[in-house]
């Protein structure tokens, strides 16, 4: 039925970001990119692309922060168009997309207050995508109370904030497991948000949240070895919407190392093949680079169905994929580490 | 929400069946049962009525068809050649094979109002073959319109998918014109079911 309904409000959209799509750097393009010799090379190569001029007002010699910023800045243009044109209920879901982006950006600005820093030095280092108006407002507060007050009034956050820590956690709970606490609340949110939607946005959706509500229970897991966290508390950072659940997270919650993490994932095919590290040079690939392929083969996958909500967050993913690559490439231009220049994820 | 929205198809249903009953159980218990007559009905409405009727249906559900087709390929199309300009001209066949659902309708009333002709001096009842003509020229009409409503849906969003798939890649634009070309000779076959139904309906003729 969505094909009926969906282009009355979204078929301009959705085209649009398909042709955006369209302009996401393919494999000829980065093999022109990696025989660069230097950054002004690369700036040539990138004006043939979608990129186009972005970086010709740039003082000459260019560093690979630079770029990276320029890219971003292009990224948001785009998806702040996409915004402006959308109406509901695409407007909430492309909310939703930033507040990932928003949860980190209000956790470096705590963080930051609370060790008082330079409130100016935060304020750029935030993430253009999750960028919200009071955002100064934040570094105004002195006090971890009135801090915590200013997030639950002024973001959209105020319910996962609400749900998960009072103020008093601000003060003693350490700042990553805020952010995973978060997190947590915010994808089971987020993919029930989508399963309201339902039709092929929840089917799509619903494929790539799971993926990275597992992603992330992983990461966890890995992470927590050897540090002070205890396993009912990392229990609880797990978020429960992903394919490991119930199941997966119960063994994963009982690992003490890396093996015990195999074995727990062994009946998991997906998860388990990035754990296998054969004769192939994809010994070489580190289990984080396995997860952004398989981000992005489940970002490609959702660009196969028409009709659906899918498309934006998964053009914005492999927007950002690609910016990855990119100052990878540079970086490695840069620092002159040719024989790691093609350790990018290639998208299409 | 959906928990109003079903209370409220619930009420509308329940409040219908209410009425319906009322109204054959007074009609039964006052001795007036027979009132409620199907064949009656059909017998007293007026040929011209059925005529008529068709004629505005075939047009008016086709140029629905036609309608929902050219906005679900045009939102497309329009989305698509902001990045691709050159799909622009080739992806009118999409909207041209959405017009022409709505065409489909109208020949079909063109064709049905010579059967009616001017109408004048007649109440409508003079012959059996009134009859005839004012029915077949109905569910001609029903059937042109709803296989036109369905064709332009379906030509709609297969030339929606043609549009995002040209801009792609040009090289499919014409393998997906082929899908859309199938889909667009659904109306054709309503169309001429219309013509053969009606074909066999003679004029309504104050002579015959």
């Amino acid at each position: 039925m969505e094909a009926i309904n969906f282009n009355v409000d979204n078929g301009y959209l959705e085209a649009i970001v398909r042709g955006f799509k369209g302009g996401i750097i393919n494999n000829n393009v980065y093999s022109n990119l990696t025989q660069c010799e230097t950054l002004e090379d690369l700036k040539l190569q990138l004006s043939s692309t979608d990129y186009g001029n972005f970086l010709q007002n740039e003082p000459s010699p260019l560093s690979t922060s630079t770029i990276s910023e320029k890219c971003l800045e292009r990224l948001m243009d785009d998806f702040e168009y996409l915004r402006a044109n959308s109406v509901e209920p695409l407007s909430t879901f492309l909310d939703y997309i930033t507040y990932g982006y928003m949860i980190d950006n209000v956790i470096l600005l705590i963080t930051g207050t609370l060790h008082e820093r330079d409130t100016h030095e935060l304020l750029e280092k935030c993430h253009p995508l999750g960028a919200f108006e009071s955002m100064p407002a934040l570094c105004i507060a002195t006090n971890v109370n009135e801090l915590y007050n200013t997030v639950l009034i002024e973001t959209p956050l105020a319910p996962y904030f609400e749900k998960c820590l009072s103020a008093e956690d601000l003060h003693e709970v350490d700042i990553e497991i805020i952010r995973n606490k978060l997190y947590k609340a915010y994808i089971e949110d987020f993919y029930n948000y989508c399963q309201k939607i339902g039709g092929p946005t929840g089917e799509v959706m619903g494929e790539i949240l799971k993926f990275e509500a597992d992603r992330r229970a992983i990461n966890i897991t890995i992470n927590s070895f050897d540090t002070e966290l205890s396993k009912e508390e990392r229990t609880k950072l797990y978020p429960e919407n992903g394919l490991l659940y119930p199941e997966g997270i119960a063994k994963l919650a009982k690992c003490d190392d890396i093996e015990q993490v195999k074995v727990a994932l062994d009946t998991y095919h997906d998860y388990a093949a990035m754990f296998e590290t054969g004769p192939n040079n994809s010994a070489e690939k580190s289990l984080e680079d396995k997860f952004f392929e398989r981000e992005v083969l489940l970002n490609k996958r959702s660009f196969e169905q028409q009709f659906h909500f899918g498309q934006f967050y998964s053009y914005l993913k492999l927007k950002e994929q690609e910016i990855r690559n990119i100052v990878w490439i540079a970086e490695c231009i840069a620092q002159n580490q040719k024989d790691k220049i093609n350790n990018y994820i290639p998208i299409f | 929400m959906g928990f109003f929205t079903n209370i409220k198809a619930q009420s509308v249903y329940y409040l219908t069946a209410t009425l319906l009953a009322v109204t054959a159980l007074n009609l039964v218990f006052t001795g007036k049962g027979e009132e409620f007559s199907f064949g009656n009905f059909l017998l007293q409405t007026n040929p011209y009525l059925w005529a008529l009727l068709g004629a505005a249906f075939a047009v008016g559900i086709s140029v629905v068809g036609a309608a929902w087709g050219i906005y679900i390929c045009g939102a497309t199309i329009l989305g698509g050649a902001v990045r691709v300009p050159r799909i622009k001209t080739k992806n009118l066949i999409s909207i041209i094979f959405c017009e022409v659902v709505a065409i489909y309708g109208i020949i079909i009333a063109i064709i049905f109002s010579s059967k009616i002709g001017s109408g004048h001096g007649g109440n409508g009842f003079q012959s059996r073959s009134f009859y005839f003509t004012g029915f077949a020229l109905f569910w001609s009409g029903l059937c042109v319109g709803f296989s036109d409503l369905a064709c332009g849906i379906c030509v709609g969003i297969s030339g929606s998918s043609a549009a995002l798939a040209d801009a792609a890649d040009a090289s499919l634009f014409v393998k997906v014109l082929v899908v859309e070309i199938f889909g667009s000779i659904i109306g054709l076959f309503g169309l001429i079911i219309g013509l053969i139904m009606s074909g066999k309906a003679s004029e309504f003729d104050l002579k015959a």
